[in-house]
């Protein structure tokens, strides 16, 4: 993979060096913890028996470079998610380090912004809690909003987000973290819900913020999307990196490995 | 599709591994991520989302009352049914305002300025877990949260203010220029809140039994305050340590900076001593503590 793309020097925008990420559940044992037993756990500082430990990345290590767009798979529960919300800086890490050029944004889809506020006010809160003016926010506001194609059946945006469709939703989502320009952009199964018209445009959309020398991650488990965005693949399973390389060749065995396309 | 997680297919890419991956980062400009700012540079990012803060407040404050069919006039009737509750129980049924002339703006002014308290300690308790969604996607200073929620509730106490102007006038109390007392009073007490929410916004989010704990809690401090009568009653026999410990209580010294302001019978004689300073301290301790107490833990939140 370093032999790739000699000639122009890498920058690197996301080091990964040994990330291993803990979940610890509460609540998750017999479930019959009673009162007193639970209060002399507390004198005695034990850790409760209800606590259970989730080893979720086991020692993933990679660099990723400016311009780059990464495909993420594997199958469900395999820590895709848990990776990049750690490369985004919202997991702190069991063990190794994260380096990052910049702050990465993560995009999900179920990322709730405020359901009980019109779609119009989260454009604006989600634009000034990522780091925008005022001003500037005001500017975009109406471009998210004819991005996200919420106003095409009538004016929606003035609803509540409670009354949207989780796609509806979705879109508003992605329009909002797309309209910032991010240096590293990871986007956690959003095409998956939009119509094919607002695929499209989201994918031309990815494009554009990658020719912005950003870097793009993709989860995915729609091998086509990730073999139109992007140009290497990581395969985690079981919170382990079992192969990094490129798309045609990571895609193949994983193929091949789940028995077909 | 089924997974057959047999043995791990033939690694066609060793992953990458640098040798020196802090060094390739410190040479490239490279940040740790989900590492905690230094406290100057928390700070300055937390004044970058002051926009953020207020847009935030404004909001939620609107859609608070969306739902309900009389909207926004609850802003002014929450108060006012508060203190009727109130008057009826102490004032009429129990008779405690034997003593206290103009009980009604005496009763109410205690009754709306330990609301904010109350109300941004128990709103503060789920700042963090109430809003996990946001906290999830969006990375901004977390200290956001539990400062918003504070003003949310100095935007319910100016509402509650000029429903509590109109009271006291129409009991006859008259307005004079010792009313503007109330200003600083009440901006410090808006501060000691936003550091109690702040600190209570970081326990609340990691021990959620908090959130069913605190309402006693404050509602033993609330009969402590003097609130619908004259602690004095109660303090003129009790060692002198225990008079001297209930004055000092933050509760107690807003509520009765505001009451000397706005109620001319309220004289500086009845305020508990060096009551300005006390006011001050408790501001500055509770702000400046509560907020190094939430940013100690700025990386944990979120988490699980």
């Amino acid at each position: 993979m370093a032999e790739r793309q000699q000639g122009t020097e890498r920058v690197p925008t996301v080091i990964v060096d040994d990330l291993h990420i803990v979940y610890r559940v509460h609540g998750a044992g017999s479930g019959k913890g009673s009162a007193t037993a639970a209060l002399s756990r507390i004198v005695q500082r034990k850790t409760s028996p209800n606590v259970r430990e989730v080893h979720a990345v086991r020692g993933v290590s990679f660099v990723a470079y400016r311009g780059e767009a990464v495909g993420l798979i594997g199958s469900n529960g395999s820590g895709k998610s848990t990776m990049l919300r750690a490369i985004a800086g919202l997991l702190p890490p069991e063990r190794g380090r994260v380096y990052t050029d910049g702050q990465p944004s993560l995009l999900g889809v179920n990322a709730a912004l405020m359901n009980d506020l019109t779609g119009e006010r989260n454009v604006i809160l989600g634009g000034l809690a990522m780091g925008m003016s005022n001003s500037e926010i005001r500017e975009k506001c109406q471009d998210i909003v004819d991005f996200s194609g919420i106003n095409e059946k009538g004016d929606f945006i003035s609803l509540p987000m409670r009354t949207y469709s989780s796609g509806m939703a979705a879109r508003l989502r992605f329009s909002i973290a797309a309209a910032k320009q991010h240096d590293v952009l990871m986007i956690d199964e959003a095409l998956a819900t939009g119509d094919r018209a607002f695929q499209r445009r989201s994918e031309a959309r990815i494009r554009q913020l990658r020719a912005e020398a950003g870097t793009v991650f993709l989860v995915s488990h729609n091998n086509k999307s990730i073999r139109d965005t992007c140009d290497r693949v990581l395969w985690l399973e079981k919170g382990e990196l079992w192969m990094d390389g490129p798309t045609e060749e990571v895609l193949e065995a994983y193929e091949e490995h789940t028995g077909g396309k | 599709m089924t997974v057959d997680l047999a043995p791990p297919p033939v690694v066609v890419t060793a992953p990458l591994r640098e040798p020196d991956p802090a060094r390739l980062a410190a040479a490239h400009g490279l940040s740790a991520s989900g590492v905690r700012p230094p406290l100057p540079e928390y700070v300055r990012q937390l004044w970058a989302r002051r926009h953020f803060v207020v847009a935030y407040a404004t909001s939620r404050l609107t859609a608070m009352y969306a739902t309900a069919k009389l909207g926004q006039a609850w802003q002014v009737m929450t108060p006012l049914l508060n203190a009727g509750v109130y008057y009826l129980v102490f004032g009429l049924l129990l008779g405690t305002s034997h003593g206290i002339a103009h009980y009604i703006p005496y009763l109410c002014t205690g009754v709306f300025v330990f609301n904010f308290t109350q109300s941004s300690a128990l709103s503060g308790t789920r700042a963090i877990s109430d809003n996990l969604g946001l906290i999830r996607v969006l990375h901004f200073p977390r200290a956001c949260l539990p400062i918003a929620v504070t003003l949310i509730q100095l935007q319910q106490l100016l509402f509650s203010m000029g429903v509590l102007g109109a009271i006291v006038l129409a009991c006859g109390v008259p307005l004079t220029a010792h009313w503007l007392l109330a200003v600083p009073a009440l901006l410090l007490q808006c501060v000691f809140n936003a550091g109690m929410a702040l600190a209570l916004a970081r326990i609340g989010a990691k021990v959620t039994d908090v959130a069913q704990l605190l309402p006693f809690l404050l509602r033993t401090w609330m009969y402590f305050c003097g609130i619908f009568y004259d602690l004095r009653v109660f303090t003129a026999h009790a060692p002198h340590w225990v008079a001297a410990v209930l004055e000092a209580n933050p509760g107690l010294v807003y509520l009765a900076l505001t009451r000397y302001a706005l109620i001319d019978t309220v004289t500086a004689r009845s305020l508990p001593a060096h009551v300005w300073p006390l006011a001050l301290g408790w501001a500055v301790v509770m702000g400046v503590g509560g907020f190094v107490f939430f940013w100690k833990a700025e990386e944990q939140y979120g988490r699980g």
